[in-house]
């Protein structure tokens, strides 16, 4: 892989430079949404495709997420390899049907017979008051439902590969690009997100998670922005001689539950962050992939920094109460330290 | 009114006989295992089953016009139309029956038949097959590639969404897509007149700047009429059509429907036009064709079912195991 020069890419344009590279080999890769083609699309993940490319291949669509979603199935059906956007995941509700009962079952209901090679891609997250509908992350609303592979990048190296590797899946697969780590002019940006990428086309491999930061005393399991404050986290902890392992999800289906399990047999600690709402999700999946594979590895209990489980408030303060944070990892790690006198309960 | 050719005519007639034989060999073969009392969990072909019995016109008077390459999506009521399409009759009735051999090994059944070898498939939720259609119809105008996309509904769905969106979507896109409602008055138990804010369809074409027809009188003539113009817009490049065609349920809205919402007499009036000998008696008073030419065509018809329930039969089920596998591509 090139280092070539100083190539920090923003997460947008990392997802645009895919689709637009993916575009350039493969006439049938198009795109469609609500204001991807003269906006360039509301987080700039498909900036300068519509000069590129015309309106042919990449179209500004109605309000009409069950029509557009269902015709990408369709043409994905029919030869075509689709991108579509899905403008807010909150949005799904108008039209899951398209989603889960039709393009997440026809490979299945047809026993093979038929590929659906689309991307749904959607932004996630909240933290910058945006309210209850426009906040959400939903991750394991829709890696619970079976026939739809998952992804979640944390930075613009990933999202390039991610994206590479969805659109050349003959799967459908579900994009979830996170709205604090996109690097759009309207919303403040991880820093972390933005990172070298290189110019060539590559991919990253669905469902494989990544160490982003190797370590010995407790595992930090987390996707998206987590990931951030988990490294954050991490840091801190290593002021005081605590080394954090921090994995980086990346895909949420296939999960890597191989990955997780090796490092929580090596650090005995689990901690999982998750922006998602905190029961029957993420958070909980990815504890029952450890206690169900070998309890004895854990030398204390799990603990997870989850959204809790309300709507999303939209006054500052509130909405901050509920978010992960770096201050809650810390504060979780606490719960399960290992103790300094040895007649305490935690081993 | 332009006839359909001798042709088209016969192969009309064959192809209604052989949806009614193929609706009520499933009709008996669906009661094996269910008595003495109903379940429809039970018997050797379980689940829900919708038959077309009465419906046979609409699926011929359209798919008359259509090539292997066409594209149909259909309903939980699919059969009529997978026959008229060409589906695979032996793989159909497989799938049918839950067997390994079946269109998708035992996975889709009878609502969700899949062959791509003549661009078929349907589904079990309402208006869903509206969308791929539009976006099959795209998918041919984007590669340069011929073809038009008919979607199958019922008259109850065009009140739900996913109607409205596409019908627009594809007027905007200006894209090959015939929609066809099959009006038989009943979305289950609930009238046309107490679900529908206007007595015919048609008129909602106007909504989306698109043609709208309403076809009378489940006449298969006049249905391979109207579907074959707007057919022929759709191939010209001249966009998408509405039309809606009055039909009849002879069946329940599903085999163990006790049918108690219909009017007394209403289904006894209805097997009087019973749309298949109602044909057979016009092509011998036309002259378009003898009553021994007719009985060998039913004859003929009779034995493909015959066969196919045959194969469905004999071939093995699934292993349960495989219900884990042909998730993903």
């Amino acid at each position: 892989m090139t280092q070539s020069k100083n190539r920090k890419l923003t997460i947008a344009r990392a997802m645009a430079e895919s689709v637009a590279q993916e575009m350039r080999a493969d006439e049938r890769v198009f795109v469609m949404g609500e204001d991807i083609g003269e906006l360039g699309g509301v987080y700039g993940n498909t900036r300068g495709l519509l000069e590129e490319f015309g309106k042919d291949r990449i179209r500004d669509t109605p309000i009409s997420e069950t029509a557009f979603i269902g015709a990408a199935v369709g043409a994905a059906q029919d030869g075509m390899r689709p991108v579509v956007e899905l403008m807010f995941v909150d949005f799904f509700g108008v039209c899951f049907d398209a989603i889960y009962n039709l393009m997440a079952k026809n490979i299945y209901f047809s026993g093979g017979a038929l590929k659906v090679p689309m991307v749904l891609m959607t932004s996630t997250g909240g933290g910058y008051s945006d309210g209850g509908q426009h906040s959400q992350c939903l991750y394991g609303t829709f890696a619970h439902l079976p026939g739809m592979k998952v992804v979640a990048p944390s930075n613009a190296h990933d999202a390039k590969g991610l994206m590479t590797a969805a659109i050349r899946d003959d799967s459908p697969v579900v994009f979830m690009y996170h709205k604090r780590l996109q690097g759009m002019g309207w919303l403040g940006t991880e820093a972390g997100a933005t990172v070298q990428t290189p110019e060539e086309s590559y991919t990253v491999e669905i469902g494989k998670a990544a160490v982003s930061r190797a370590g010995t005393d407790v595992t930090i399991v987390s996707l998206g922005l987590g990931v951030h404050h988990a490294l954050k986290a991490a840091e801190q902890l290593s002021e005081e001689g605590v080394e954090a392992e921090v994995i980086d999800l990346r895909s949420l289906v296939p999960l890597d539950r191989d990955t997780i399990r090796q490092s929580v047999a090596k650090t005995g600690r689990l901690i999982v962050v998750d922006e998602d709402y905190h029961s029957y999700g993420v958070s909980g999946e990815v504890i029952a992939s450890v206690t169900e594979h070998d309890i004895s590895v854990l030398k204390a209990s799990p603990r997870r920094v989850a959204y809790p489980d309300v709507p999303i408030p939209f006054e500052r303060g509130m909405e901050q109460f509920c978010l992960p944070s770096v201050e809650k990892i810390i504060a979780a790690y606490r719960e399960i330290q290992p103790s300094r006198s040895p007649s305490a309960a935690s081993v | 009114m332009m006839q359909p050719s001798l042709e088209q005519k016969l192969w009309m007639y064959e192809y209604m006989v052989l949806s009614r034989r193929c609706e009520e060999q499933i009709a008996t073969i669906y009661m094996e295992g269910k008595s003495p009392v109903f379940n429809m969990a039970n018997g050797t072909i379980p689940g829900e089953m919708h038959l077309s019995n009465g419906q046979e016109p609409v699926a011929v008077g359209v798919c008359a016009h259509l090539e292997a390459a066409d594209v149909v999506t259909a309903t939980h009521r699919p059969h009529h139309q997978a026959i008229a399409k060409g589906v695979d009759l032996d793989r159909m009735m497989a799938e049918i029956f839950g067997k390994a051999t079946g269109l998708s090994g035992g996975r889709g059944g009878h609502m969700h038949l899949f062959d791509p070898e003549v661009n078929f498939a349907c589904s079990g939720i309402i208006g869903q097959g509206m969308g791929p259609a539009v976006g099959a119809a795209l998918s041919r105008k984007m590669q340069g590639k011929p073809g038009v996309a008919v979607a199958f509904i019922g008259e109850g769905a065009t009140n739900q969404g996913a109607f409205h969106e596409a019908l627009n979507l594809a007027a905007v896109w200006n894209v090959p897509f015939i929609c066809v409602v099959e009006d038989n008055a009943w979305g289950i138990s609930v009238a046309k007149e107490a679900s529908t804010s206007v007595p015919r369809n048609d008129v909602r074409a106007a909504s989306y700047g698109i043609p709208g027809h309403y076809v009378e009188g489940n006449d298969p003539y006049r249905i391979h009429e109207v579907a074959g113009e707007a057919i022929e817009r759709a191939r010209a490049g001249k966009g998408p059509s509405l039309i809606e065609v009055e039909t009849f349920r002879l069946a329940g809205h599903f085999m163990g429907d006790a049918e108690g919402y219909r009017p007394e007499g209403e289904k006894d009036a209805l097997f009087e036009i019973d749309p298949i000998p109602r044909m057979r008696q016009r092509l011998v008073d036309d002259g378009d064709a003898s009553d021994e030419q007719l009985r060998q065509i039913e004859e003929k018809a009779e034995q493909r079912i015959n066969k196919a329930i045959d194969f469905a039969r004999e071939s093995a089920e699934p292993r349960p195991e495989d219900a884990l596998t042909a998730v993903f591509a």
